[in-house]
């Protein structure tokens, strides 16, 4: 037996590697664009959230009808990959279905499981097709996911369908090989599901039907690879990072915002009272709030990264339900694509951060953050907790504290508040009239 | 001479009286013309249990919540920290408040700015002197039997996670409480949060607290339940709007409380 076939799959292994390697690089190098943020406290606590809320899928459950296709995949997903590991000792050593005489019945009975979930999967997609394209689910189809971010989507869904279906037609046109003897092929007792393809491959010749069981078999292989690394360039890599992504879980109160420290001393000092860092000389502040990527904590780009545009932030917030421009999907959508850009430039020797271009500006408009409720909504509704409204905060404290430029009415808020201690007009003395009632 | 009493904390120092809590007001509470009538009622029910209680007066100012929510760090921690001062120096521990902004600012956001107190919201309070038999209801007001919806505060609910107890308020009183269909974790906000209260909103199709009160009167319910002064005022503007003001009313929990006690 030829050992070309083993020597082509270790090179195409050795290659999907090394491209994924740089990829994951690449990624991790633009997720750390942003600042230094600390979240290990509570360790059980976030295995915890990992467990119920990327693992169990606990949030997806909001929505059940999707939820339930949605954990099709998911299982068929993890279960199916135990069957590739057959694939790859196969490919390396130039053996078939090495795994078969060991498990005896309960291969075939694996088999048929796996099977099962191909077709689970082969379901799944085309419903959510259907939802994308034919019934055109609103969130689905907003207007930010024109372009790439629809043809993205319908290509994770598409290149799972055929490699599902690549499956099943191996296990056909195998079944159909060692039914007649040939070769290494051994039968596997019962498949029931790529029994249903047999129809399609009888009339085949034998070498005819090895050509297809071998196409299959590199075909699924090859594109299970190359789907690893697609999904470095696509929304789709929230199956990764959905884990990491909960695991650093805001774990505080969803009202609380993030106090700035380099603030806190200043304040203390025009108030005239002691401030703690008084003898060190005053950290070296960036800039107030958000204008860029880097400016945002790295928790929030691994956020944008983690997102897979299912829109279920936006289809809750507020804003965007009575007609706003605001939508939380498309926060996070700016800031991946802004980090993308600047990772990219980097890579190419460019300026990077230093490009003319912001996240604020060139991504996001102002319109779009001042129309946030704060809210909350779309953390709540986010199955994999990104927090879009963290970042729409940190970017309003750069209008205000940078650029002045909040609309009119809060600035004259503002005023009032620095004036008379409460955000409308009233003298402060006129605060305790309300008891003038109860003495009458 | 009425029969309630309003003590200042300056009042109680000086009568070296420590009050078991601080009935936080707020810039609503104190100001806001229909707001200021939830103040009076929770001073009643606080007067009629006979709690040992005390407000700032004229000593209180903003928590600086629209300010940092407008992204004026600055302008909030200088009000948060002249607050703090004042609450440090009446050596505060427990702080009672109708508004779920100032609640969530009090309870969250000063312990970082070294204020570290009880903090609990009125609904809060107000289930903890039913439970406890302080309160006991007369269940014969004008709701008896009456269809009422609560709309939840983000800041209470999602923010704080504050759900049943505004619910248990409701339901010790004799009427049917009804769900809107956006309610508790999914409840959609009246609009007026995030410092949105001083400003117009942005162009769209639609105002939110217009879209909220819809859904808040295809419940039916005679009275739309709140428990704070940003979503009473809102709530009240959408109702109005639809032209139902006097077929449905908006009261705070604290209202619901008092008019069943006669206050």
């Amino acid at each position: 037996m030829s050992i070309l076939p083993q020597i082509a799959f270790l090179l195409i292994f050795a290659i999907a590697g090394w491209i994924l390697y740089k990829r994951v690089s690449y990624l991790r190098r633009n997720i750390l664009l942003g600042k230094a943020e600390s979240r290990n406290d509570q360790p059980e606590k976030r295995w915890k959230t990992m467990g119920l809320v990327a693992l169990g899928q606990q949030k997806m459950f909001k929505r059940i009808g999707p939820a339930f296709l949605h954990l099709l995949i998911y299982v068929a997903f993890i279960i199916i990959n135990l069957e590739v590991l057959e694939f790859v000792i196969d490919g390396l050593s130039g053996s078939h279905r090495i795994f078969a005489p060991f498990l005896g019945a309960s291969y075939s009975v694996a088999m048929n499981i796996f099977e099962f979930l191909a077709i689970a999967v082969l379901v799944s997609c085309v419903a959510f097709l259907i939802r994308r394209n034919i019934t055109r689910v609103p969130r689905l189809t907003m207007r930010e996911l024109s372009g790439w971010p629809a043809l993205d989507a319908n290509l994770i869904l598409i290149i799972e369908i055929v490699l599902m279906l690549a499956i099943l037609s191996m296990n056909a046109a195998d079944q159909i090989l060692a039914d007649r003897g040939v070769g290494y092929y051994l039968p596997v007792s019962g498949l029931f599901f790529s029994g249903l393809l047999r129809p399609l491959f009888e009339g085949l010749g034998d070498g005819a039907l090895v050509f297809v069981e071998r196409f299959a078999w590199w075909f699924h292989i090859v594109g299970i690879l190359a789907f690893a690394i697609y999904v470095t360039y696509s929304k789709h890599l929230h199956i990764f990072l959905a884990f990491p992504n909960t695991w650093y879980t805001n774990l505080k109160p969803k009202g609380e915002m993030k106090n700035m420290d380099e603030v806190t001393n200043e304040v203390k000092m025009m108030l005239g009272m002691p401030t703690e860092s008084s003898t060190e000389p005053p950290a070296e502040i960036a800039r107030f709030g958000a204008k860029d990527v880097n400016d945002l904590s790295w928790v929030n780009i691994m956020n944008a990264y983690a997102c897979t545009e299912c829109g279920r932030c936006t289809a809750e917030c507020p804003a965007n339900i009575t007609g706003k421009k605001l939508s939380p999907r498309k926060i996070m959508m700016d800031v991946r694509d802004r980090a993308e850009e600047v990772g990219k430039s980097l890579d190419a020797g460019g300026p990077g951060l230093e490009d003319g271009k912001s996240l604020l500006g060139d991504y996001t408009t102002k319109e779009e953050i001042n129309a946030c409720t704060s809210c909350n909504a779309c953390v709540e509704a986010c199955p994999v907790n990104i927090d879009p409204l963290a970042i729409i905060l940190q970017m309003r404290r750069y209008v205000a504290m940078e650029e002045s430029g909040t609309p009119a009415q809060w600035n004259a808020m503002f005023q009032n508040m620095e004036t008379s201690f409460s955000p409308w007009k009233f003298a402060p003395t006129d605060r305790f009239n309300w008891a003038d009632k109860l003495k009458e | 001479m009425s029969e309630y009493k309003v003590p200042t904390m300056a009042e109680k120092a000086a009568s070296g009286d420590a009050p078991e809590v601080l009935f936080w007001v707020g810039c609503a509470g104190s100001f806001d013309d229909r707001y200021k009538a939830v103040t009076l009622a929770f001073v009643k029910i606080l007067n009629q249990v006979g709690v040992n209680f005390a407000v700032l007066g004229p000593e209180e100012a903003c928590t600086g919540d629209p300010a940092r929510r407008a992204g004026n760090e600055f302008l909030f921690q200088m009000q948060a920290v002249a607050n703090i001062q004042v609450l440090n120096g009446y050596d505060v521990k427990k702080v009672v408040t109708a508004c779920p902004h100032c609640f969530n600012t009090i309870k969250n956001e000063y312990p970082a700015l070294g204020g570290k107190y009880e903090v609990i919201h009125h609904s809060e309070f107000l289930q903890q002197l039913i439970d406890a038999g302080k309160i006991v209801m007369k269940g014969g007001g004008e709701f008896k039997g009456k269809k009422i919806t609560f709309h939840d505060s983000c800041f209470l609910g999602r923010a704080n996670n504050v759900y049943e107890a505004p619910r248990a308020v409701i339901q010790a009183l004799d009427v049917e409480l009804v769900e809107m269909k956006r309610c508790r974790t999914k409840g959609l906000c009246c609009g007026a949060g995030g410092a949105q209260m001083f400003k117009e909103p942005e162009p769209g199709k639609k105002d939110i607290n217009i879209e909220r009160t819809e859904e808040a009167l295809a419940t039916g319910a005679k009275a739309i339940a709140v428990g704070c002064p940003f979503c009473l005022t809102m709530m009240s503007d959408g109702v109005k709007n639809k032209e139902k003001e006097h077929e449905v009313q908006v009261y705070d929990l604290a209202e619901l409380i008092a008019k069943d006690q006669g206050l």
